[in-house]
């Protein structure tokens, strides 16, 4: 296994699914940073992750984490519904069953926040389109931490309420375009 | 809150008041910790230490704070469904069905559990016992009171699960709360019990412990893996959360899976 100490935290709400699945559509195949997807979506829905798994291409290696799954180089996570996805220290996911934040389960900024702690300036945060204020304090920590944060531009979000609430409270962030996005994260990549 | 403090807020904790921590999942307890602080308006370390030494009250508080009470009744239809028709079928050959609800919180999913093998016609010959390291929780869960405002919730729950009946017929409304059936209620035990020093009491044929150990480590969870193996006859079931695994436990030999979606597991003889 290729070790890769980074890891790339992706978060989004209305409007940012199509923003989603282009930026994994456009991932090189040797891609190894994991990836963590936390997307908003209504309750005892069993999942989001087949219809991903059905529209992204074939060679992705998506998975919805159990607890304690040890995160892994090349793969992309999606966070469970009804449950926030945190980080440990010896490199696992946990999940937490806790009361919802800003009425999200999963909440963006539990993820980030949880991200932030345990990879500090390893850590790329990612925010996109969305309705609501969910991941603005996730950003903030991420980048107090050392890490990189950056926001969907929302003149070009289908949902600007999300990224701009981020912006106004995180100046530091980069503002970009989802094309943008995407090649920022390709750079990250080793290959 | 840096990870030392948190080392150190776990070691008094356990040295002042015999309450052992040391093994929570440490990405959700810091939360529950921070959480704690402040609705209690602490802002910092030092004030906290201070109360974790100092304020038995307080202290009482927090191990009531830090478990996470958040249930509903039906929660994940589809296990509900799964355990309707992979378990209980094979629960009916036994006189008597012994039944251990571990981390019952609140109580919502021991009723849940309840029903159904009162659909089963099962229930008479249940035992079930309920259990939680939270009095208060367990305080709740006997008086089997429900806001009303979650009833159409619940509800919907019962159906997507197949219930059979109408679900208006296990609760009684009254102005703002349903109270749920005296049949029911009395078909439990609740008591406190803590997973962490408490060892087995009873031989089960069924031990439902969902959305507990996700705020374990993996250490604790071997640990209260092995004690639901020692507390299972041969053969008897075992239900995790939809989110919870064997796969990254020692106790994975030890189970065959039943159902790999609802996290069914069966004890090996």
């Amino acid at each position: 296994m290729i070790e890769t100490k980074k890891i790339i935290a992706i978060g989004g709400s209305a409007g940012s699914l199509t923003v989603v699945l282009n930026l994994l559509q456009n991932l090189s195949p040797n891609f190894i940073i994991p990836i963590v997807i936390i997307l908003h979506r209504l309750k005892n829905i069993p999942s989001e992750m087949d219809k991903i798994v059905s529209i992204t291409r074939g060679d992705l290696k998506l998975k919805e984490p159990d607890d304690k799954e040890p995160i892994l180089a090349g793969y992309i996570y999606i966070a469970p519904a009804n449950y926030h996805l945190l980080v440990e220290a010896d490199g696992t996911f946990s999940l937490d069953y806790s009361e919802p934040v800003q009425y999200s389960r999963p909440s963006i900024d539990v993820s980030f926040e949880s991200i932030a702690h345990i990879y500090g300036p390893n850590a790329t945060a990612v925010l996109l389109s969305g309705a609501n204020n969910d991941g603005t304090a996730g950003i903030t920590e991420i980048i107090a931490k050392g890490g990189t944060a950056l926001v969907q531009n929302p003149e070009l979000s289908e949902y600007p309420v999300m990224p701009a609430a981020a912006i106004r409270k995180n100046p530091t962030a980069l503002i970009c375009s989802p094309d943008e996005i995407s090649k920022y994260i390709e750079k990250l990549n080793p290959f | 809150m840096t990870a030392a403090e948190l080392d150190e807020i776990i070691l008094l904790l356990n040295r002042e008041h015999g309450y052992d921590f040391s093994n929570y999942s440490m990405a959700s307890f810091k939360r529950r910790v921070l959480r704690v602080m402040s609705l209690n308006r602490i802002t910092n370390f030092y004030d906290f230490k201070y109360a974790v030494i100092n304020d038995k009250k307080f202290v009482a508080h927090f191990v009531q704070e830090i478990t996470v009470n958040v249930t509903e009744m039906f929660r994940d239809p589809l296990f509900f469904s799964k355990l309707r028709d992979k378990v209980l079928p094979l629960l009916a050959s036994y006189p008597t069905i012994k039944v251990w609800h571990a981390g019952c919180s609140t109580g919502e999913e021991v009723y849940s559990m309840a029903i159904l093998l009162h659909e089963m016609g099962l229930l008479q010959r249940c035992r079930i016992y309920a259990t939680d390291i939270n009095q208060a929780a367990i305080d709740k869960a006997k008086k089997g009171i429900i806001d009303v405002r979650l009833i159409k919730e619940y509800t919907q729950n019962y159906i997507k699960a197949g219930g059979k009946n109408d679900f208006s017929a296990y609760y009684t409304a009254r102005y703002d709360n349903a109270i749920i059936k005296k049949e029911l209620r009395e078909s439990i035990v609740f008591s406190q019990h803590n997973l962490v020093v408490d060892g087995a009491f009873n031989e089960f044929q069924l031990i439902c412990c969902r959305n507990v150990l996700i705020y374990f480590n993996r250490t604790l969870q071997n640990h209260v893996l092995n004690l639901f193996y020692n507390s299972l006859s041969p053969l008897g079931f075992l239900a995790l959360g939809i989110k919870e695994s064997l796969l990254f436990t020692t106790a994975k030999d030890r189970f065959t899976v039943i159902d790999n979606t609802a996290k069914i597991y069966r004890r090996k003889v």
